[in-house]
């Protein structure tokens, strides 16, 4: 169903089903990203391969600070030092990195004139996620009408945002107009030299989003990555940072579910989040990259993601969702620091692995300050001859007086050639502590699938059925206009796995 | 109705049922007896489509449509329903939901409007007390955690719903005790009319007391070696199966 899919432009797309309102901002700022901002440097690529002088260029580039330039330099060093993890359950040939390019300039596509243009089978999958007319458009590099003044439209909702005193803008710009801010908190979650990929990432990271709400402020709206005003390509290191002061809260949305190709094949993104006393930071995420070619497993994405929060101050709650469903390699552990007293995390997940897709995701919790919470809910699914791996570890440091962890890691399987497998990792050092685990691993069997045929249910629906059922408490967790774009993302994603 | 004609079929390639006759018109209900092993529960997989039970030889048209090569969806879209032997359990997917996506696909094959949530409700309430089933059932996955009986009265609430042409009642009797078997058996009567058929497989004619069938075939090695009224089945029931073995 992916194949032939036309390059989409940005990393990051709208979610649809949104308000009529919504749209029309959206189609907006789509606009200026199509005309604007991004094209008034002259940007150039750079050739294959990894130096000082590769991370020089990039940070001159982005006329960054020393200290940042500093920073990405000792990343670089420390990473040189850094063997590539080979603990996880994916198997892939190892990467060239001196054979990527650190550097390119985000690419002009080629305007269409109508959806008559476009690949029929990219509009087939649209279709069946119930994308709007207008949005496929959009997403297929369409000319869509100018529906109003579009930098009204942006400062309208930029206004709103400051008006709050909430500080959503693109990393680079941040940087720029908020640099004591992004020194004080870049890498204070995720350490330049915390793991091969966040290494990497902190080298060489291209962009990405930032996000400040201050002290008292509830975020009026729910943040979009696709709401970033210099909406540009990211590329393939993007780097997050989300700060929550005391008493504030945000609820963040990345990713799309329409299908993502990108000519990156390796991603390597680091998302750091931080909540203080009373803050509370909910990260939703659903992931469509190209999974690769559905036959053959070639040309799908790596994904190598470090996401972790810290509840650095007391109260504090940070909760991850995510559905999982595209890139040929997932490796992704958002986890949580539960460093302040009573402080809350919490991680539901959905993955799925259908034809030769690969994933290894789960969570950390590590609980350090006294009667710290922790919730992992994790669904993973294979199909074809996908692989699901769910790795999660829990910690209760000595500090810890009366924490405690709910974990329920599910796995179903359909069909005979995939694989899921688990590996729960505790580590108790507070005699108080609670732990819970409960694991399941069941199949769709053919009983099921007749069972529902008998009443009238074709296999397809009933594998959707099934599957949606499996996935309910985490689909539960997205925001409404994601939950129920996740459930059509499954029934799509698992077409073809029974027979 | 139904009509098979000369039937020979089984299971991955093992023949099981040699030369079954069998011819059912609208509003009668014809009871299947025999022993374990008899054909009895292959002769229903093989009506309602079922994945490696195939027709070896011979015919079975539902209503002048040949059923060899239709899907088992199509054919209970078309009107045949089995209640199973061992309903089958699916984790997580709600009995009401379950219900009435079934409802639905249906009334899309016939071109009609499908019912909404709160219709369905409805609908689902009056069905419900038919089969002195609770509404707590409703908000529980499909058959899970549900006793036998439950898991019975749950096939029948099925039936009762999605309203078929031909009822094939696998063995509903067994694991049921004697006031939910009057409680199914009640489900089945009032939902009999001129139009609508059954074909109840047990093993014995305790179900059959209740049901009143028109008539009573015994299958022994996948044929019919008798057909007669229930008086057969009482005969049955005394004598065993071994005086009609030739």
């Amino acid at each position: 169903m992916q194949k032939g899919l036309a390059a989409a432009e940005p990393l990051f797309q709208p979610n649809y089903n949104m308000s009529k309102n919504q749209q029309i901002i959206d189609s907006a700022i789509k606009q200026e990203y199509e005309y604007g901002f991004t094209t008034d440097i002259e940007q150039d690529t750079l050739p294959p391969g990894l130096s000082d002088d590769v991370i020089r260029f990039i940070s001159a580039k982005k006329n960054e600070p020393d200290w940042l330039l500093d920073w990405r330099l000792k990343a670089y060093h420390r990473w040189l030092e850094m063997e590539e993890p080979d603990w996880s359950k994916l198997k892939y040939s190892k990467i060239d990195f001196q054979k990527i390019s650190y550097y390119s300039a985000p690419k002009k596509q080629k305007k269409l004139k109508s959806l008559d243009e476009v690949d029929p089978e990219l509009l087939k999958t649209y279709d069946k996620l119930g994308i709007p007319l207008e949005e496929q458009k959009m997403l297929s590099n369409v000319a869509v009408d100018a529906v109003f003044d579009s930098v009204s439209v942006t400062t309208t909702f930029k206004e709103e945002l400051e008006k709050h005193g909430v500080i959503f803008c693109s990393f680079s710009e941040a940087v720029k107009n908020h640099p004591s801010l992004v020194k004080k908190y870049l890498g204070s979650v995720v350490p330049v030299s915390d793991n091969y990929f966040g290494a990497l990432n902190s080298a060489v990271f291209s962009d990405g989003s930032f996000v400040y709400i201050p002290k008292g402020v509830r975020c009026p709206m729910e943040l979009s990555t696709y709401f970033r005003i210099n909406a540009a390509k990211t590329g393939q290191f993007e780097r997050t940072l989300i700060i929550a002061d005391n008493d504030s809260h945000v609820s963040y949305l990345e990713g799309c579910t329409a299908p993502m190709r990108d000519e990156n094949q390796l991603h390597a993104a680091v998302v750091e989040l931080i909540a203080h006393d009373n803050a509370e930071i909910k990260y939703s995420t659903v992931q469509n990259w190209y999974p690769g070619n559905p036959k053959t497993g070639k040309g799908g994405i790596y994904n190598f993601v470090t996401k972790r929060g810290n509840c650095i101050g007391d109260n504090s709650k940070i909760s991850w969702t995510q559905v999982e469903t595209g890139s040929a390699l997932t490796w992704k552990y958002p986890s949580c620091i539960l460093k302040g007293d009573n402080s809350v995390g919490e991680f539901y997940s959905v993955a799925l692995s259908n034809n030769f897709q690969q994933a290894d995701t789960g969570t950390k919790m590590i609980h350090i300050g006294k009667n710290t919470k922790s919730t992992i809910i994790s669904k993973g699914i294979s199909a074809g001859k996908g692989q699901n791996t769910y790795r999660g570890g829990v910690k209760i440091m000595k500090g810890a007086e009366n924490a405690r962890n709910f974990s329920q890691c599910d796995s179903i399987l359909i069909g005979d050639e995939c694989g899921a497998h688990t590996f729960p990792y505790i580590d108790v050092r507070n005699p108080s502590a609670q732990m819970e685990h409960e694991a399941s691993t069941s199949r769709i069997g053919e009983d099921q699938l007749f069972y529902c045929n008998q009443r009238g249910v074709s296999t397809e629906d009933a594998v959707s059925m099934i599957v949606n059922g499996f996935c309910k408490e985490v689909f539960n967790e997205l925001p409404m206009e994601f939950a129920v774009e996740a459930q059509k993302l499954m029934e799509v994603s698992l077409e073809g796995s029974v027979g | 109705m139904l009509e098979i004609k000369n039937l020979h079929a089984g299971v991955k390639g093992k023949a099981i049922l040699n030369g079954l006759n069998l011819k059912v018109n609208p509003g009668e209900l014809h009871a299947i007896m025999g022993r374990n092993g008899s054909g009895k529960s292959t002769l229903a997989n093989i009506i309602t489509g079922r994945d490696d039970y195939d027709i070896i030889s011979g015919k079975i048209e539902f209503n002048g449509i040949d059923l060899n090569e239709m899907a088992p969806e199509d054919r209970a879209l078309e009107g045949i329903f089995m209640s199973f032997q061992y309903p089958v359990v699916i984790p997580g997917v709600n009995n009401t939901y379950f219900l009435r996506a079934a409802l639905n696909a249906q009334l899309k094959h016939f071109g009609k409007k499908e019912i909404n949530a709160a219709d369905f409700m409805r609908l689902i309430r009056e069905k419900l007390k038919l089969v002195n089933m609770d509404e707590k059932y409703l908000s529980r996955a499909v058959n899970d955690g549900f006793s036998g009986g439950e898991k019975k009265r749950n096939e029948i609430l099925q039936m009762l719903t999605l309203e078929p042409k031909l009822s094939i009642l696998d063995e509903t009797d067994s694991g049921l005790d004697i006031d939910a078997l009057k409680i199914v058996a009640k489900g089945v009567n009032d939902f009999r009319d001129s139009t609508r058929s059954f074909i109840a497989i047990t093993h014995y004619q305790r179900l059959l007391e209740y049901m009143e069938p028109d008539f009573i075939h015994i299958l022994i090695d996948g044929k019919i070696v008798k057909s007669g009224d229930i008086s057969l089945a009482q005969e049955v029931e005394k004598k065993g199966y071994s005086w009609l073995e030739s």
